[in-house]
């Protein structure tokens, strides 16, 4: 092929180029700087009420997976007590089915997400390590009186918001 | 005195840099012209086809996510198109109009990604083009997140409507995207469609003829590229697009340069819509009541939606169980590699994965 435009089209590119040297920036310097995940954000850990379970295992028969285990007894008054539930988080996908069929609402999604370790057991969450406490934080993803708590989620797309941040 | 030279055959893949994915190609090369081609499927085998038979309706939705990871959205709707057509359910209108706008962005996304993937296999500037196109798709991806909270893996879509209805922000945002885009599509055509490195890579090369095209059931970007007008959001409505207006863009020629164009003018289209959707949209409910282990009644059918990278179908049998007694999905993209021997014949070796990355393909819907 012919160059017929004798590099026009070249610089015309190079001038587009040129032009982002002027934008804002767009990238976050990520281990120090965080921005805020969705408020339905599907995080790395279930997070489980105690209060509210009443061992009725839809959760574990909703999962595509197989990952949930739960064993009960009946307690004094007829009703079940949950006495394991364990999840493998290095099997779970995320797909938040397990928190949508809880008719209790006691299942959360957490919104924390770096949580990489170095053995597979670790991944293995027993009771004590899912139940709500203090230093867990829910999702809202199928809980809206948890959604309209959290802070809005950063949007590329309001470059104002970001320029805060730095 | 005359030269003697001998074919010899070269695999590329299943791991190679230019690949995408663990794709192998048998290429028997005279010199650097690709003489014959043989692709070779099989290597990402997961088997997800069978997994759909040990588990509900409703839990296979996430497992759609992962066939081609680039579209998850559409595969999310063409798997439940096609248990809704099984087990005859009604879509309330507000979820079949949220179900579209989700399309529409996927489409774009995915666009983008084939594209800048595409310019990246021409080694057009390494990486530049392509890290323009990741951040229009962060964008989408952002608002994917809001709505269902993850940004590859959506797992959105449910039988008889979506999983959640969109946040009160989500509006806003969504319009201020659809009245950028245009300028940042604009930018694109600036940077590359007058580029002569680029134009003489792609013009003339790599051509799919109309009657091949549809001789071997290519669809999608690739089939409109050589000139067909088929589209099934036209010729087979499905959802409610038969309520908006746009356009089917087509190819002249169906060399790689088209196919790129069509790509480019298709977004051009996604945002039509989208901004039709955003208008229309109503109010209501946003999910039929469907029980949780669903049992539809025995028989078949075979739902299909145009994904971004071509004709998707879900074909599944139901024996009146809470499992798909089979469940076959058609991939757009096998079939579109299918015509790769005889687009790349006669090519030479760059120009050979070049034309392959204009097919858009993604190797876990592939093979599956």
């Amino acid at each position: 092929m012919r160059f017929e435009r004798y590099g026009k089209g070249l610089a015309k590119g190079l001038n587009i180029t040129l032009k982002h040297v002027f934008r804002p920036r767009i990238t976050t310097q990520y281990p120090e700087q965080k921005l805020t995940v969705s408020k339905r954000f599907r995080g790395y850990e279930l997070v489980w009420d105690k209060s509210r379970c009443t061992g009725c295992a839809t959760c574990a028969k909703s999962c595509p997976q197989g990952n949930i285990e739960i064993v009960t007894s009946r307690g004094s008054d007829n009703r079940y007590v949950v006495e394991k539930f364990e999840v493998d988080t290095g099997r779970c996908i995320f797909c938040g089915l397990c928190v949508e069929s809880c008719p209790y609402d006691a299942l959360f999604l957490g919104l924390d997400y770096e949580r990489a370790s170095y053995r597979r057991g670790d991944l293995v969450l027993s009771k004590e390590q899912l139940e709500l406490g203090p230093g867990k934080r829910r999702s809202g993803y199928f809980r809206p009186e948890v959604e309209s708590t959290l802070p809005r989620q950063t949007l590329l797309l309001d470059t104002a918001g970001r320029k805060k941040q730095d | 005195m005359e030269l003697r030279t001998e074919p010899f055959v070269l695999n590329m893949g299943p791991q190679h840099p230019s690949t995408h994915g663990v794709f192998r190609m048998r290429v028997t090369y005279d010199g650097e012209v690709v003489m014959d081609l043989e692709p070779m499927f099989g290597y990402l085998h997961r088997g997800i086809e069978k997994l759909a038979e040990t588990r509900t309706y409703t839990q296979f939705i996430p497992l759609t996510d992962r066939l081609a990871y680039l579209s998850s959205m559409t595969n999310n709707h063409a798997y439940v198109l096609a248990v809704e057509k099984l087990a005859g359910i009604t879509v309330p209108e507000r979820a079949e109009y949220i179900r579209v706008i989700m399309d529409e962005m996927m489409r774009i996304s995915s666009h983008l990604m084939a594209v800048g993937f595409f310019l990246n296999d021409l080694g057009c500037s390494v990486f530049t083009p392509l890290l323009y196109m990741y951040r229009e798709r962060e964008k989408l991806l952002d608002l994917f997140e809001m709505v269902c909270g993850q940004r590859l893996t959506y797992n959105y879509m449910r039988i008889g409507g979506v999983s959640h209805d969109l946040p009160e922000e989500f509006m806003p945002a969504l319009k201020q995207f659809v009245a950028e885009m245009p300028s940042y599509i604009e930018e694109y055509e600036a940077l590359l469609a007058e580029n002569e490195i680029l134009l003489a890579r792609t013009k003339g090369v790599g051509i799919l003829p109309r009657e091949l095209a549809i001789n071997a059931s290519v669809s999608g970007p690739v089939l409109r590229a050589s000139g067909v007008k088929w589209d099934i959001r036209k010729v087979d409505p499905y959802s409610v697009y038969d309520r908006f207006e746009f356009d089917i863009p087509t190819g002249e020629v169906g060399d790689n340069y088209d196919r790129y164009r069509v790509r480019i003018m298709e977004m051009q289209q996604s945002l039509r819509i989208l901004r039709q959707a955003i208008e229309q949209l109503p109010e209501g409910e946003v999910c039929a009541k469907v029980p949780q282990f669903l049992r539809p009644p025995k028989g078949e059918a075979y739902g299909r939606i145009e994904g971004p990278q071509g004709e998707l179908g879900f074909y599944i049998v139901s024996d009146n169980s809470i499992a798909p007694y089979r469940l076959h999905i058609r991939p757009p993209t096998l079939i579109n590699l299918t015509a790769l021997r005889d687009m790349i014949r006669g090519w030479k070796l760059a120009d050979a994965i070049a034309t392959f990355g204009s097919i858009d393909i993604c190797l876990g819907e592939v093979d599956r």
